[in-house]
C-alpha cells in the first residue's frame, strides 16, 4: 500500500506541466507598472517638461534650451503677478467661503432630515443633474439672466425697482464669484455629505440627553466631526478656483485677470517659458495652500 | 450621591405607523430599584427605555419619576442619564472633555467643569487616560468613560441600553459586577436593558419579562424563576420544561392536563385560574429525576435522544408521552451511578411542587 502511494505521488509529479514561474519581486512591479506608467506619462513627465521649460530661453518665434532665471525674476518681479495672484486669491477666498456655508447646509439637510436612505439618494442625484451639461455651457447660461437686457434687469425694471438696468451683475467679480459657486458647491456637498452620513446618530442623542440645545450640538458634535469632509471639499475648491481661467474669462468679460488666464495669454504670445515659470509659482502656492489644509484638519480618517 | 426617583409607567403605548412596538403597558419601579428589562430583541424593551430616557416620544399614556411627571419634558430635563448601547462617547473630544460635556452645555466654567469631570474619572478609575480619546480606550474603558459621562449630572435614575453587549465574555462578568457594586453605593434606580436572562438574574431586583410590546411577569429574580407567570416566561428563562395540553380536570389547586393524540397525562400545582381549556405547565430541569413516577401524572417514560456532559452535571433531552426535547439536569453523582445511553428508555420523574401551572396573559 505504501509503496503504491509513493510511485503515484511521484507519478503525478512527473505529469505536472512544468509551469513557467516568474520571481516574486518581479511580479509586484509588473503589478505596480500599469499605474506607474500612467502617472508618469500623464503627470510626473508633464510637470519635468514645465520645470525645465521654465528655464529656458525664448523670443517673438522660438525657444532656446538654456538655464536662465530671468523667466522667475520676471514673473516674481512684475505688480501685474502680484495683483493676479491676489485677485485670484480674493476669488478663491469668496468662492471659498460661499460654497462652504451652502454645501455644509445642503448636506446637513440631506444626512440628517431626510429620513429615508431612497430619498437622500434621490435628493443627492438631483443635486448633481447640472453636471450632466458642461462647464462652459451652465457659464454661458448665465449671461441671459445677468446681461443689461436679461431676465434679471427686465423683471427689476418691470417691477419698477430700479430706473435703469443694473451694471454690475454681469461681466464684474460678482458674476465671476456667482458662476464658480454654482459650478463648485457639489464639491463641496459631496465630501461633507460623506463624512455627516458617518456620524453616529447615537452621538446627536447623546448630546440631547447631556443638555445640548440644537445648536450646542451643531457647534459641539457635528461641525467638529464634518471637519475632514469640509477640508476635502476646499482642497477640491481651492484647486479648481485657483486653476480656473475659463470662468473668469467668460464672466468677466475680460475685466478681471486670474493666474491661469494670464498663463493663457502668454501661450498665446507663444512666451512658453514665461507660462512655465508661472505654472511653477502658482503650483507650490497650491501645494503650500493644501499643506497648510491638512495641517490643520486630520483627513486621513476619510480616505 | 442624589436621590433615587421611582419611576411610574402608567398605560404607555408606542406606535410607530401601523406597528405598536409597545402596548399600554404600567410598571412601577421603586427608587433605588436595580430592575433589568428583559426580552428577546423586537419586544419593546429599548423603546421603553427611551421613552423613559424622552428619546422617544409617547404615543399615550404618562411616566412620572419622583413627583413630576416627565411625560412631555425633553431627555435632560428629565433628572435621567442614558448609557447608550454603543457608549456614544465623543470621537473627537478626551476623556475629560467628553465627561464635561454636559456641564459643558449648561455653561460650567471650564476649570470647574473640568475639576469635576477629573473627579467622575478618578472615581472610574480612568484619570490616568483623562487626555486620550476614546478610540485608544478598551470596550471595558470605554463603558467607564460612558458611566462617569451619564453620572455626572447627578441622574435620579440611569438608564443603560444594553451595556454589556458590546463586551467579551469575560469583561462581560466583570463589568457586571462593577454595574452592580456602583447601583449600591449611589442607591440611584438602575434601568438596565438587556437580552440575557442571566445578566438579568445577577443584577436585578426586579425582573420585568416582555414579550410583543407586553410585560409578561415583572417580580424579583428568585419569583420569575421559580413561579415563571407564562410559558414565555417559563421558556425564556430557561431551566423550565414546558407542557401543553387540554385541561382534563381542574381541582383547587391541582391540574390534571391530557397531551393530545399520545396521551401523556400530567399533573401540576396551580389553578386554572380563567377556567380555561388549555393550559401550559412548566416542571424546572433540574427537579427531574430519573425513576419510576410515584403518583400517575408526575413523570413519563421517554427515550433519550441526546446526551450532554456538562462537568457538575449532565443534560439529557428525552423524548416520549407527546414531549419533544424534554430536558432533565442530573448531577453528575446519580447519573454515573446509573449511567444511560442515548436511545434507551427511561422513566423520569419529579415531585408534585414542581410541576406548575402556568398563566397567560389577557389579550
Amino acid at each position: 500500500m505504501a509503496t503504491i502511494t509513493t510511485s503515484e505521488s511521484a507519478k503525478a509529479e512527473g505529469v505536472k506541466p512544468r509551469s513557467f514561474r516568474l520571481p516574486p519581486s518581479l511580479i509586484s512591479y509588473l503589478q505596480a507598472a500599469p499605474l506607474t506608467l500612467i502617472l508618469g506619462s500623464f503627470l510626473a513627465v508633464p510637470i519635468l517638461m514645465i520645470g525645465i521649460v521654465s528655464f529656458w530661453d525664448y523670443d517673438f518665434a522660438q525657444m532656446y534650451p538654456d538655464f536662465v532665471t530671468f523667466n522667475y525674476a520676471e514673473t516674481l518681479g512684475s505688480w501685474v503677478t502680484w495683483k493676479t495672484y491676489l485677485n485670484t486669491l480674493k476669488f478663491a477666498f469668496l468662492v471659498w467661503v460661499i460654497t462652504l456655508f451652502i454645501g455644509f447646509w445642503v448636506a446637513y439637510f440631506l444626512a440628517f432630515h431626510i429620513r429615508t436612505t431612497a430619498m437622500q439618494m434621490v435628493l443627492f442625484l438631483v443635486c448633481t443633474v447640472p453636471f450632466l451639461t458642461s462647464n462652459i455651457i451652465r457659464m454661458i447660461s448665465w449671461i441671459p439672466v445677468l446681461g443689461r437686457n436679461g431676465l434679471v434687469n427686465s423683471t427689476l425694471i418691470s417691477a419698477d425697482i430700479v430706473s435703469e438696468p443694473v451694471e454690475w451683475l454681469l461681466y464684474s467679480d460678482f458674476a465671476v464669484v456667482l458662476a464658480m459657486v454654482h459650478l463648485y458647491t457639489l464639491f463641496m456637498v459631496t465630501p461633507i455629505f460623506n463624512t455627516l452620513m458617518r456620524i453616529d446618530k447615537s452621538l446627536v442623542e447623546a448630546a440631547r440627553d447631556a443638555g445640548a440645545s440644537s445648536w450646542q450640538t451643531l457647534t459641539n458634535v457635528i461641525l467638529p466631526l464634518a471637519k475632514p469632509g469640509m477640508a476635502i471639499g476646499t482642497i477640491f475648491v481651492v484647486t479648481l478656483v485657483m486653476a480656473d481661467f475659463s470662468t473668469v474669462q467668460v464672466m468677466s468679460g475680460g475685466q478681471s485677470a486670474s493666474v491661469a488666464l494670464m498663463m493663457k495669454n502668454q501661450m498665446s504670445l507663444l512666451q512658453y517659458p514665461a507660462a512655465a515659470a508661472n505654472a511653477v509659482v502658482l503650483l507650490v502656492i497650491v501645494l503650500l495652500m493644501v499643506a497648510t489644509i491638512l495641517r490643520i484638519v486630520d483627513i486621513r480618517k476619510e480616505l | 450621591m442624589s436621590k433615587a426617583a421611582e419611576i411610574d409607567i402608567i398605560s404607555v403605548s408606542k406606535i410607530y405607523g401601523t406597528t405598536t412596538a409597545v402596548e399600554s403597558i404600567s410598571l412601577k419601579i421603586p427608587a433605588g430599584t436595580y430592575c433589568c428589562l428583559l426580552g428577546p430583541s423586537g419586544c419593546g424593551k429599548t423603546s421603553t427605555l427611551r421613552m423613559i430616557a424622552g428619546h422617544e416620544g409617547i404615543s399615550s399614556g404618562d411616566i412620572r419619576l419622583g413627583n413630576s411627571v416627565v411625560t412631555d419634558l425633553p431627555p435632560a430635563k428629565r433628572g435621567t442619564a442614558m448609557m447608550f448601547q454603543s457608549y456614544a462617547l465623543f470621537p473627537h473630544l478626551d476623556l475629560i472633555d467628553n465627561v464635561a460635556f454636559s456641564l459643558k452645555m449648561k455653561g460650567v466654567g471650564k476649570d470647574e467643569r473640568r475639576a469635576k469631570a477629573m473627579d467622575m474619572l478618578r472615581l472610574m478609575q480612568l484619570e490616568a487616560y483623562a487626555t486620550r480619546r476614546p478610540a485608544q480606550l478598551s470596550g471595558g474603558q470605554q463603558q467607564r468613560v460612558a458611566l462617569a459621562r451619564a453620572l455626572i449630572t447627578d441622574p435620579e435614575a440611569l438608564l443603560l441600553d444594553e451595556p454589556l453587549s458590546a463586551l467579551d465574555p469575560f469583561l462581560k462578568i466583570r463589568m457586571r459586577a462593577e454595574l452592580k457594586k456602583l447601583q449600591t453605593s449611589l442607591g440611584i434606580t438602575f434601568v438596565h436593558v438587556t437580552h440575557s436572562q442571566e445578566e438579568a438574574m445577577a443584577l436585578a431586583d426586579l425582573i420585568v419579562v416582555m414579550n410583543d410590546g407586553r410585560i409578561e411577569q415583572a417580580a424579583h429574580p428568585r419569583t420569575v424563576f421559580e413561579r415563571p407567570a407564562t410559558a414565555f416566561v417559563a421558556r425564556f428563562m430557561g431551566d423550565h420544561n414546558v407542557i401543553s395540553g387540554r385541561v382534563t380536570k381542574s381541582a383547587e389547586d391541582t391540574v390534571a392536563l391530557s397531551v393530545p393524540e399520545t396521551g401523556g397525562e400530567f399533573l401540576a400545582t396551580g389553578e386554572n385560574s380563567m377556567s380555561r381549556e388549555t393550559a401550559d405547565i412548566a416542571i424546572r430541569t433540574d427537579r427531574v429525576r430519573i425513576a419510576e413516577p410515584s403518583e400517575k401524572g408526575l413523570g413519563f417514560t421517554g427515550s433519550i435522544s441526546n446526551i450532554e456532559y456538562r462537568g457538575s452535571s449532565v443534560k439529557l433531552s428525552v423524548s416520549g408521552a407527546g414531549v419533544e426535547d424534554f430536558t432533565a439536569i442530573v448531577s453528575d453523582a446519580a447519573f454515573f451511578a446509573n449511567p444511560v445511553k442515548v436511545g434507551e428508555a427511561i422513566p423520569l420523574s419529579w415531585n408534585r411542587e414542581d410541576a406548575i401551572v402556568l398563566g397567560h396573559l389577557k389579550h
